[in-house]
């Protein structure tokens, strides 16, 4: 790209389209948690976190984190969020979804809430952080695969027990209610 | 004037996001709406990771951090739904202000 030395650059708000896909991303992830939040419907509570989900793998892909852009779209939107609408159909009808997801102490909530974001935001601009300059950006998943087997070894082997725990913890409590119910029916 | 994304850009979203899923955590009697508060808060957790491993020095740690958030998450996911659907099984609702007793 050359650059032409002799003109003067006319001063205007120039948006380039990395601007415009956070500001659409950030509006997006931001309308669909308010829906998250406040909705009475449990089922629009669910397909909002796919807003979510999905905006948060945008940023992502505009933090130059391509790997956990995908990874945020196959255990998010692929695993957990499965597991929460397979969760919702379980034990909730579809016909009375409509008042299925009441809130209590909504407005000391929001007030907490308000709290929390103001100090949040005022330490995020006030803080003088240590930016570093903007170099080349380049694919990340070589060093995160060399940072998994190398420096961060033992917490991935110990974060694999943890899923194999999860696993098995989850299955059992499933199991085991399936098991007292099954007598309590015997019994009755 | 131009119009440059920096690092605050992502922290004010990642604490919106992280406030909205305190509202929802702190008011929801729905166990499932709570559970999804968890996830919002913890996706606002790795937002900030992510924005200061590209804008901060430090290297990849960050972005591993949040792979190790993600992992955590789904584990959380999978527990609490377990967790919820017992809850159902016993009390025939997933109303979480009715778990206050420890025995049925």
């Amino acid at each position: 790209m050359t650059h032409a030395t002799g003109q003067v650059m006319p001063v205007i708000l120039t948006v380039t389209f990395p601007d415009l896909l956070f500001f659409f991303l950030a509006g997006l992830i931001l309308a669909c948690s308010v829906l998250v939040a406040f909705s009475r419907n449990i089922i629009h509570s669910a397909f909002c976190l796919l807003g979510v989900f999905t905006g948060v793998a945008g940023l992502y892909g505009l933090l130059s984190a391509n790997f956990l852009a995908a990874v945020q779209i196959l255990v998010y939107v692929g695993g957990v969020l499965i597991i929460i609408l397979f969760a919702i159909m379980l034990t909730r009808g579809i016909q009375d979804a409509r008042h299925s997801n009441p809130s209590n102490g909504l407005v000391s909530a929001c007030v907490i809430g308000a709290v929390v974001a103001v100090v949040l935001i005022t330490i995020a601009i006030g803080f003088p952080w240590k930016i570093k300059p903007v170099g080349e950006v380049a694919s990340t998943i070589p060093g995160i695969g060399d940072a998994l087997l190398g420096h961060f070894l033992i917490p991935f082997e110990v974060l694999s027990v943890l899923l194999l725990a999860a696993l098995v913890g989850a299955v059992h409590l499933i199991r085991k209610e399936i098991k007292s119910e099954e007598k309590g029916e015997g019994q009755g | 004037m131009n119009l440059t994304l920096g690092l605050q850009h992502y922290l004010v979203v990642a604490a919106l996001l992280f406030s909205l899923g305190l509202v929802c955590i702190l008011s929801r009697r729905n166990a499932i709406g709570l559970l999804m508060g968890i996830e919002l808060v913890l996706n606002s957790a790795n937002v900030n990771l992510i924005a200061f491993a590209h804008f901060v020095e430090g290297g990849i740690s960050g972005q591993v951090f949040a792979l190790f958030v993600i992992a955590l998450a789904a584990a959380e996911a999978a527990i609490g739904m377990a967790v919820v659907l017992a809850i159902y099984r016993s009390f025939k609702d997933i109303d979480i202000s009715l778990t206050a007793d420890l025995k049925e």
